[in-house]
């Protein structure tokens, strides 16, 4: 259910690691959760951010939600076209949706977030 | 207590309510208060007795009689609040139970009517600030004021506050009430020194236009030094002088607060009044307050809802944009009323009119001996500096059934705020001034 | 009338030389003007004449439900009758039309109103004192919280930084906490929908500042542990927040200041009738202990012999707004106390409790019930196993009641039930009233079995059916002129 090639975390979400650069995005159950994505707020190009802190804050009609980082890193890059179209994490959330690519620190802590049929489980379990 | 008491807005009588708590299951309804602890409940209560419409409105009246009321006096006091001229539409309109019975518009399907007059009210100070977004309304404009210095500080992460001297000493008070726990510092200091002394840059300069002893002040440089040191301007000024002169906008104002009340709100002894707030649209995600927005239904009608709401308490909680729950609905409305009747040719020929008032006052004034006109350009309101105490003065008006103008003493002794608006006839002027030529 | 038309803004009706009211006249000779540079060339407003502005604004107040046209029963907004009585008494001149800064001896008889409305609500609440100047319920909490905070100060006891706050508080309440320094920390409601005694001991240490409670609770519950609550807090040195936005449920039947709640608030526009306005204006008076009387908002209402004054406390937290509070809020809520006196205001109480205990026992098999026991002013049901069987949810409900001319309950709020409905029909509603409610409630329920979608498309005769909001946060139009730019 699922994409079996990312990682998870229990804050809902995903990881893409390609050659030490992750690609970072919330999940399609958080943002079902959440509703029409509105607005997102995003750290500027540069920033470091340290594994399960907030980073970023996504907002929908009538709730708002902190956003954490599944890893440590600096942000090298972040999805712009969210600032005028948010409804693209409604629309594509584990592809054009994504937030930001970081330049990954420590590759061990991937060891701490789930596969996708762990986090299926943890779903389901009603986190 | 009477026992057979009825209360004209209670429908139910005991009849009615001993079948209910029948269908309830009890026996009394003391018996729905048992969650209350015994000891504590049903308390003594020393209340009067009830009144009827008929008595209470005699001794209302009679109580009301012992105040002294403009038009019955004249008066020439202002400092923030003003008495103009209310065209009985105002009431009508916002006297109508569609508007005065509504709840906040948290229903957009049964509350198109407050929310399309909202609306008409955030395009109306757009239109009259200059500036590019406005909430639907705040408490006051001193509130304002405040709201606007702490929004400052969110977005420039900078716990600092630059009143400028000259903003309204009632409003620097609640400005140090509404921000003593949030860490923030307060530096006040005149123009001439922000301009000249270097200083580590505030999160905003607070300015007010024209200023509290009524001057209009050239802003342009200090617009300069925020735009350099990354602080927003934000302006505090008023609607009738607004209808008049420049926008904030054309001195680089990136906020806006007025007090509403001059446009269509009766005194009422200091409120219920409205706070104008308008901003540069970029600062849009950190505005407090109610928004209205435009969008369509689900037949792609055209219709209006309360927009960015995630800013709010409701929603963000101990993270929201203010604590803030109203939009003070009903008393924008009369100022969105008052703006319609106006107009624009309306509000020109309003605003000018108290100006030419003013200054015809001030001419006569400033040749009576032992006064003085402290302003060089002002709009309706003027320093007067007087030949012995405002107190005394003012008391020895009031004997001739006139209030002057307000006490500046605490600032610069014999010194008076006076007001002037469409409300001061020639006559009532010249008597003004009759009078205090008999003072020396 | 035509729906187009009636949507028409007015600064799109405008047309170039039409006049909305007449002008004073120029009685004094004409004054040198400022120079040009100084003046706004263009003021872009409406051009519309007297009589359109009086049609349109009448024709989209239609638009609205309002308290004299339809059942209103919002839980915890007390949106009960507002007596016109009241309107017409804080329009007397010598109360609507007096300045604020006028001359405290040219004002006795306004003061001495405000100065009797402090005793009473101070007698009502069992509190020590009173300050009027709150111009709302949330900036009254604010006063509050700001109270406490320099009531610690005051001891200098600076550790005091937390507050605590059931979840199931009004947002207002932790929003104004922060607005006074502190930091909140939420703690649980138990099953039976009192506060959770065992959560409240495991947060509650020397650094609480204090407790921020609603009582009754926004589900409309009066906690039994409160004598428990009260001394926990205490115990630990902290003080009692009183939120008093569901005072109408305790009128005349506990007083929280004998409790030993050292803050309450009232909201007069509910409990004691402001008409609502479509949001606003409010008044939020405070009432305090005895050991926070000093710091009390600035001004409140002093009597030196007979005259009357406004006076600041000796530590006063400071001013609230630019003047006294709402003072023409404060003239209607005087005058409601005094039209129903000590016998009216205690059948507020009784029968806003009977009203609510009678919608929960009359609906208890027809919706969920989260809390089985006798409720106070307003009863929380929950629409979860209708959703569950039938696909219709708490909204779906709320906006099918439209159709039947009645106003949606509060929906979603608490936020700690699932698919809440909080209503509250208040004391002056009629038992006909509420068995129509009841019978239209079963009616939709009916319904949502056999025409679920008549519900998800509810309302049907509204002048917009539901409202895209997400399309107004994502491209704000938040004026006429925002809709030009991009029409």
């Amino acid at each position: 259910m699922y994409p079996e090639n990312l990682k998870y975390s229990e804050e809902h979400e995903w990881l893409l690691e390609d050659n030490g650069i992750a690609t970072i995005g919330i999940t399609d159950f958080a943002v079902d959760s959440l509703g029409d994505i509105v607005f997102i707020e995003l750290p500027d190009k540069g920033a470091q951010i340290k594994q399960f802190t907030t980073f970023g804050e996504v907002e929908s009609v009538k709730a708002a939600s902190e956003i954490y980082t599944p890893i440590s890193g600096e942000i090298i890059e972040v999805n712009e076209k969210l600032e005028t179209e948010p409804e693209l994490l409604n629309n594509s959330p584990y592809e054009e949706g994504w937030l930001i690519k970081v330049k990954i620190s420590d590759l061990s802590e991937i060891e701490k977030l789930m596969n996708s049929k762990d986090y299926e489980n943890f779903v389901n379990n009603g986190n | 207590m009477n026992k057979n008491y009825q209360s004209t807005y209670t429908p139910n009588t005991p009849e009615i309510k001993k079948e209910m708590l029948k269908e309830i299951g009890v026996s009394s309804y003391e018996e729905l208060f048992v969650d209350i602890p015994e000891k504590y409940r049903f308390p003594t209560l020393d209340l009067p007795a009830p009144t009827s419409e008929f008595d209470l409105k005699n001794e209302m009246s009679k109580l009301s009689n012992k105040n002294s009321t403009p038009g019955e006096f004249s008066s020439f006091i202002g400092a923030g609040a003003y008495r103009h001229f209310i065209p009985s539409v105002v009431r009508q309109i916002t006297s109508r139970s569609e508007f005065m019975t509504s709840y906040t518009p948290y229903q957009p399907e049964v509350s198109q009517g407050t929310l399309q007059a909202h609306f008409e009210f955030q395009s109306m100070v757009c239109e009259l600030t200059g500036m590019e977004a406005a909430n639907a309304g705040m408490y006051d404009g001193a509130t304002s004021a405040a709201e606007a210095a702490l929004m400052a500080c969110r977005i420039n992460k900078n716990l600092t506050i630059n009143i400028v001297d000259g903003v309204s000493p009632l409003y620097t008070d609640v400005i140090k009430t509404l921000t003593q726990a949030s860490g923030i510092e307060i530096i006040q200091n005149d123009l001439n020194s922000v301009l000249k002394e270097s200083h580590e840059p505030p999160a905003c300069y607070v300015i007010q236009q024209p200023n509290f002893s009524g001057e209009i002040e050239d802003f342009s440089k200090l617009s300069e030094i925020a735009k350099l040191n990354n602080a927003l301007l934000i302006v505090i000024t008023e609607p009738m002088f607004l209808s008049m002169y420049k926008t904030p906008n054309h001195y680089g104002a990136d906020i806006v607060v007025a007090e509403g009340q001059p446009f269509g709100v009766s005194l009422a002894y200091g409120g219920p009044y409205a706070g104008l707030f308008a901003c540069k649209k970029q600062y849009l995600r950190q505005l407090p307050g109610r928004i209205v927005g435009e969008t369509v239904d689900t037949d792609n009608e055209k219709g209006y809802v309360l927009t960015l709401q995630t800013r709010e308490q409701h929603i963000k909680r101990d993270r929201a944009t203010s604590n803030i729950c109203t939009s003070v609905g009903l008393i924008a409305l009369m100022a969105t009323v008052y703006m319609a009747l106006q107009g624009k040719v309306g509000l020109k020929y309003l605003s000018e009119l108290c100006y030419h008032k003013a200054h015809y006052a001030a001419d006569k004034l400033s040749k009576l001996n032992g006064f003085e006109v402290v302003n060089n350009n002002f709009f309706k309101e003027f320093t007067l500096k007087c030949p012995t105490s405002v107190k005394d003065i003012n008391s020895y008006l009031h004997e001739n059934k006139v209030i002057g103008g307000y006490d500046l003493s605490s600032e610069s002794d014999n010194h008076m705020l006076l007001s002037f608006t469409e409300m001061n006839s020639k006559d009532e002027i010249d008597n003004f001034i009759n009078l205090l030529a008999k003072i020396n | 009338m035509n729906k187009i038309s009636k949507r028409k803004l007015l600064f799109d009706q405008s047309i170039t030389g039409k006049v909305g009211t007449t002008m004073p006249s120029m009685d004094i000779p004409a004054q040198k003007l400022p120079d040009s540079s100084q003046l706004r060339e263009e003021l872009t407003m409406p051009e519309v004449s007297e009589n359109e502005i009086v049609r349109y604004f009448s024709s989209i107040s239609q638009m609205n439900f309002s308290i004299d046209h339809n059942f209103y029963p919002l839980g915890s907004c007390t949106m009960k009758y507002n007596p016109k009585l009241n309107d017409d008494i804080a329009a007397l001149p010598g109360f609507n039309d007096i300045h604020p800064l006028q001359d405290t001896s040219t004002t006795q008889g306004a003061l001495e109103l405000m100065h009797h409305l402090q005793i009473l609500l101070a007698e009502i609440t069992g509190m020590a004192g009173t300050s009027l100047a709150p111009m709302a319920g949330a900036e009254a909490e604010l006063a509050g919280m700001l109270m406490i905070r320099a009531y610690h100060r005051n001891r200098e006891d600076f550790q005091r930084k937390k507050v605590i706050i059931p979840d199931s508080a009004h947002g207002t309440n932790p929003a104004s906490a922060v607005m006074a320094g502190f930091e909140v920390v939420s703690i649980p409601t138990d099953k039976n929908g009192n506060t959770d005694l065992d959560a409240l001991r495991s947060v509650v240490d020397d650094t609480t500042a204090g407790l921020m409670l609603t009582q009754p609770s926004t589900i409309g519950l009066f906690d039994t542990n409160i004598v428990e609550i009260v001394n926990i807090i205490n115990e630990n040195g902290g003080l009692i927040y009183g939120d008093g936005a569901n005072l109408n449920a305790i009128l005349g039947k506990v007083k929280p200041g004998e409790i030993g709640f050292d803050v309450i608030h009232s909201n007069l526009h509910k409990t004691f009738t402001q008409p609502h306005g479509g949001g606003g204006p409010g008044a939020g008076a405070v009432m305090v202990s005895q050991r926070l009387v000093e710091f009390l908002p600035d001004p409140i209402v002093t009597k030196i012999k007979d005259n009357f004054d406004l006076t600041k406390p000796s530590k006063s937290i400071g001013k609230m707004g630019a003047f006294h509070g709402n003072f023409g809020a404060l003239v209607r809520a005087y005058a409601y106390i005094r039209t129903l006196g000590k016998e009216g205001i205690n059948s507020i109480s009784e029968d806003a409790v009977i009203n609510a205990n009678y919608l929960r026992t009359k609906l208890e098999n027809t919706l969920d019930l989260p809390y089985n026991r006798i409720c106070s002013h307003e009863v929380v049901f929950s629409a979860k196993t209708i959703k569950e069987k039938y696909g219709v949810n708490a909204l779906d409900i709320s906006k099918r009641l439209i159709d039947y001319n009645i106003h949606p309950p509060t929906m979603y709020f608490p936020l700690i039930v699932d698919e809440a409905l909080l209503v509250e029909p208040t004391e002056t509603e009629s038992k006909e009233t509420l068995d129509d409610f009841i019978y239209v409630i079963k009616q939709i329920v009916d319904e949502a079995k056999t025409d679920p979608e008549l519900l998800h498309n509810a309302p049907h005769n509204t002048p917009n059916k539901r409202l895209n909001e997400a399309l107004a946060a994502r491209n704000p139009k938040l004026s006429w002129r925002d809709t030009q730019v991009s029409s």
